[in-house]
């Protein structure tokens, strides 16, 4: 069948704009499934070889102190395979060329078992130099980022306050950690200003006043199934030494946050190639049915030949996948370009031991089986035309396509439209589906673009929360345990300061009905100013001087409503129950959260009066000399430099979030171009013959565009607002696909979002129809006059 | 020459053979059935287009006979039903009642309710259609057109060769839009010679075209005819084309109402209308 192959590249050859375009959205499709399932294999294969090669924890338990007799209780554990017992303790470190200190996390590390290799439970990589060693000096390694991020070098020394004492530290070396795969102290990534640092065990043990004690528990289980078991045990056996609560890897918050990014990837991968192969569907099937109904006397014609059906049909099927094919394999080159520039960004943000790009068969045959299934699907109407034509239509001359009057036209309203307007009226009604589904795919490219920019919007909306409206000062400082509110009243006596305030915050459990939740309870003074947690919806949230505000997420885990009096379980410093009512039910942003008055807390906590941290207001140009007094402050164990961790957190996001949006945009204009220039180019073909006789009768080039791009235009401009509300719609989705027990984001979508999705998809748009406007302005009247469809 | 290679249809030596279960031979008919020369034979074809008040009679019992190496002109009026007939001869479409049979190396077929699959079968292999538009493939060269039917044929010719016999040697890499309709039809016919046809069915193959062009075409369809012995069909409104022919049959109202014995034949060439 070598002449009707031939037919068949002529036939690409002729339509390759069309080919071309769709070839682009599925290639998109293609590419946004592989891109991103292979960052999604490549990210789970190295984080699940790094926590087995480097043995993370099962389970991870603070407490505030205790002794390390209670190693044998765990390991008794039912459950329980392993022990890892160590000190974990923040300080603040003065880095050689920064103004602001910066906070590190200590851990203590046996050296001996390091120079055994036999490292146990969240086990070190080193990256560069080597590992500590006894002696008069404090050797240290550090986490890569941090040191990266702060270009840190081993032989570098830096000064840090190790429990009011200062020391130098020497550093001889960086490492990578399965617990630090994502260092943070939030939840944002905070590489500037958040260090892990390990030295000598027996060292810390000795700054910190830990000699004999741990306040760190981390547990390896026999088998995943222990894991409920073994927190309530380990919780029971750790009760009273003061514990946040063990919790499984699915709550330690940098495998949390790994694996929230998975799930993530999963569902990009899956939500938007599933947009445009519906849409690449959609336009083969106008494209193809279009090129059955050209060619219809010529399949009458091949059939009277003797070519049977099948021949045919595989015919215009092979019109589908060579189409499908070479936006496969262009999917399958960008896949790799997509998947290397999001794994890059992973790179930046995660680090494991290795992280390389890898594309799994699996994944190349799936995108081929949905890519191909969709061309078959999206052609299947159009091939039963070729079934159902008899080939005695090769004998007839074509019958005119039947039109009637409209709707419009019924109800009396078509005298008022001028016979151009009655055109594109009746095109409409007559393919009522055609136009449905293409007001549909430009709707779906505006809602595109608006999904892959309202991140941004959403960040802006968090950033504005979280550092403006809620975190007023511009310092905040953490103890190493509670203190009297005077240490805060001699902090407001430090150079620059402006006014300072106490605040409680604290991890508890909640109890209600028989169920118990984890939470964050924070105590604020009554009339706060620096520290003023926002209501999404209601704006500063008043705290009552009784009972206590929940959060919407904490109140939903638990079924809470106002006026149920719930137990609160202090666990950390002083262990009691205490019986409060809840007050208010308030929309955060982040987290299980809940709120009291300073003093209630303080009361009910039955440990007096005891701020864990401060939040202050130092005037920006005292900003040196503040610094200078924190650093020889011994109380203060770590610092938030609201300015330094707003620049980092834009910086990461911002980057992250743009290569998102930029693809995103990209695609969207993809999806507009093709779905547009195929529309005009179909309606071209179909009317070709009908706009030269216009043109013939004497009406000018722009009066045959406008009855052509006429309808297309109108399309256009009723899908620009439908697809605003998809875009909201596609966004809610996204989101609440991505969301977690952790986060209540509302979906923001700022004005100039919507505006800028529906500028880009119209200049798409317009751009398609002019490219096909050249092509009215090049109809060649004779020739098209001549041409019997 | 033709088609001794090529396996008919189904077949079950010395006996008349029914392609459908639907298909009855009558017992009974004028014509004696398995007459070697004979090709085509209709009884009583009927064919009706439409249902209730909307129906539109096309056929209303035609009889025929067609023998072997026969040029047959069928000249009518449009709406005469001529169209229809050659439709249903060259299995195109299916009667409404009524046998249409064809025979070939001594095995009898029927064309009336055969299955879909049997009729493409059937013009696959034995039948050459020529249509009033062409109906070429403008994507592809006159060559390529021809190695359409060539690319299924079980013993065609060369596409070269049927492009000669019709004269078009010189033009046989030409796409379809730089070709004149008279060429264009030509190359039709050779595109329906190519496969060695048992029939040519040639619809209005003048129809689009003038006089001295028609002729050139006409030529060609003559020398087929001789050269080849094909059995030729052609069915024109047209009526001085019926002086090529052997027999004449005029058709109206989905009736034969004549049929003419051509005592002199006369060239092609020396038509004019």
């Amino acid at each position: 069948m070598k002449a009707l192959h031939t037919k068949l590249w002529r036939d690409l050859q002729r339509l390759w704009a069309q080919v071309l375009t769709i070839a682009v959205v599925v290639a998109i499709g293609v590419a946004g499934f592989v891109g991103m399932f292979s960052v999604h294999e490549s990210l789970k294969g190295s984080r699940d070889s790094f926590y087995s090669d480097n043995r993370l924890a099962d389970v991870f338990s603070h407490v505030k102190r205790a002794p390390v007799v209670l190693r044998d209780q765990l390991a008794a554990i039912e459950g329980v395979a392993e022990v890892q017992l160590s000190v974990v303790m923040d300080a603040q470190i003065a880095l050689p060329d920064a103004q602001a200190p910066v906070t590190g996390r200590f851990i203590g590390l046996d050296l001996a078992r390091v120079q055994a290799q036999r490292q146990g439970l969240n086990a070190l990589t080193l990256r560069s130099g080597r590992w500590p060693e006894r002696g008069n000096t404090v050797e240290a390694v550090v986490s890569d980022r941090f040191a990266v991020a702060r270009h840190l070098q081993p032989g570098e020394r830096v000064n840090a306050i190790l429990n009011g004492r200062l020391q130098q530290i020497h550093l001889v070396g960086t490492v990578v950690s399965p617990e630090y795969v994502f260092a943070s102290r939030g939840g944002a990534p905070d590489d500037r200003t958040f260090g892990i640092w390990w030295i000598d065990h027996e060292r810390m043990a000795q700054a910190f006043d830990m000699q004999g004690a741990f306040n760190q528990a981390a547990l390896r289980l026999h088998d995943p199934s222990w894991l409920q078991p073994v927190i309530d045990q380990a919780d029971r056996v750790l009760a009273h030494y003061g514990t946040r609560g063990a919790v499984g890897r699915d709550k330690q918050i940098s495998a949390r946050i790994v694996s929230d990014e998975l799930s993530q990837l999963k569902v990009m991968g899956t939500v938007l190639p599933s947009i445009f192969l519906a849409v690449s569907m959609f336009i083969l099937n106008v494209v193809v049915s279009r090129q059955v109904a050209t060619q219809r006397s010529q399949i009458a014609a091949l059939k009277a030949l003797g070519y049977d059906d099948r021949d045919i049909v595989w015919h215009y099927l092979g019109l589908a996948m060579a189409i499908t094919g070479l936006g496969l394999v262009s999917g399958l080159l960008l896949s790799r370009w997509i998947g290397l520039m999001v794994l890059d960004m992973y790179d930046e943000i995660f680090r494991f031991n290795q992280l390389a790009y890898g594309t799994t068969p699996w994944l190349v045959i799936v995108a081929a089986g949905v890519a191909l299934t969709a061309a078959i699907l999206g052609t299947w109407g159009a091939i039963r035309t070729v079934v159902r034509l008899k080939p005695a239509v090769a004998m007839q001359p074509p019958s005119p396509p039947s039109y009637r009057q409209t709707l419009i036209e019924r109800l009396g309203l078509g005298q008022h439209l001028s016979a151009g307007t009655l055109m594109v009226v009746r095109n409409f009604e007559r393919r009522p589906w055609r136009s449905v589904f293409t007001v549909t795919g430009i709707a779906l490219a505006v809602a595109l673009q608006i999904s892959g920019a309202f991140w941004l919007d959403a960040i802006a909306h968090i950033v504005d929360i979280q550092f403006r409206q809620t975190q007023r000062g511009n310092v905040v400082v953490n103890f190493q345990q509670p203190v009297p509110p005077s240490v805060v009243q001699d902090l407001k006596r430090l150079p620059g300061v402006i006014h300072a305030e106490p605040y409680r915050s604290e991890a508890v459990r909640v109890h209600w009905r028989g169920v118990a939740e984890d939470g964050n309870l924070l105590g604020l003074l009554g009339d706060t100013r620096l520290l003023r947690p926002v209501d999404e919806q209601r704006g500063p949230i008043q705290i009552p001087p009784q009972g206590i505000a929940v959060s919407w997420l904490l109140a939903k885990k638990l079924g809470l409503q106002v006026g149920d009096r719930i137990e609160v379980e202090f666990r950390m410093w002083h262990q009691t129950r205490a019986t409060v009512e809840v007050v208010d039910i308030v929309h955060t942003l982040m987290g299980k959260q809940a709120f009291m008055d300073f003093e209630t807390m303080n009361t009910l906590s039955r440990d007096g009066t005891g701020a864990s941290e401060a939040t202050m207001q130092v005037d920006p140009l005292a900003m040196a000399k503040f610094w200078e007094a924190v650093k020889q402050a011994p109380v203060i164990t770590a610092v938030f430099d609201k300015a330094s961790s707003l620049a980092g957190f834009q910086e990461t996001t911002s980057r992250s979030m743009g290569v998102f949006s930029t693809i995103l945009t990209l695609f969207a204009v993809a999806m507009a171009v093709g779905i547009v220039y195929n529309a005009a180019r179909i309606s071209l073909s179909e009317r070709a013959w009908e706009l030269a006789s216009l043109r013939v009768l004497g009406m000018t080039r722009a009066e045959v565009s406008v009855l052509l791009l006429g309808q297309l235009g109108s399309e256009l401009l009723l899908a620009l607002p439908i697809g605003a509300v998809t875009g909201w719609a596609l966004a809610s989705v996204l989101m609440h696909l991505m969301s977690s027990d952790n986060i209540d984001f509302p979906v923001i979508i700022a004005p100039s979002t919507y505006a800028w999705a529906v500028l880009i998809v119209m200049a798409a748009g317009l751009l398609s129809a002019l490219l096909v406007r050249r092509r009215i302005d090049r109809l060649d009247l004779v020739a098209v006059l001549k041409v019997r469809e | 020459m033709q088609g001794s290679q090529r396996a008919p249809l189904k077949h079950s030596p010395g006996r008349t053979h029914r392609i459908s279960k639907t298909a009855t031979v009558p017992t009974v008919m004028s014509h004696t059935p398995a007459s070697p020369e004979c090709v085509f034979m209709a009884q009583n074809l009927t064919k009706v287009y439409g249902e209730g008040a909307a129906a539109v009679q096309a056929l209303r019992g035609v009889n025929l006979r067609i023998t072997q190496g026969e040029f047959v002109v069928l000249l009518g009026a449009s709406g005469s039903g001529k169209s229809t007939l050659l439709n249903i001869l060259g299995g195109l479409d299916n009667a409404t009642a009524g046998t249409a049979q064809w025979f070939h190396q001594g095995e009898t077929h029927a064309l009336t309710g055969a299955s879909d699959a049997e009729l493409t079968r059937y013009r696959r292999e034995h039948v050459g259609f020529v249509f009033q538009f062409y109906n070429l493939i403008p994507s592809l060269t006159a060559l390529e057109n021809v190695a359409l039917v060539t690319d299924i044929a079980q013993d065609p010719m060369r596409p070269e060769d049927a492009l000669a016999l019709v004269g078009l040697s010189d033009r046989m890499n030409h796409f379809v839009s730089q070709l004149s309709g008279g060429e264009q039809q030509r190359v039709a016919i050779a595109r329906a010679i190519a496969k060695r046809p048992q029939v040519l069915l040639c619809d209005e193959p003048t129809g689009a075209l003038d006089c001295a062009t028609g002729i050139v075409v006409l030529q060609a369809i003559e020398k087929v005819n001789r050269e080849l012995g094909t059995t030729t069909v052609v069915i024109t409104h047209n009526a001085p084309i019926a002086g090529m022919a052997d027999r004449v049959m005029r058709m109206a109202d989905g009736r034969i109402v004549d049929i003419q014995v051509n005592p002199h034949k006369v060239a092609a060439a020396t038509l004019s209308w």
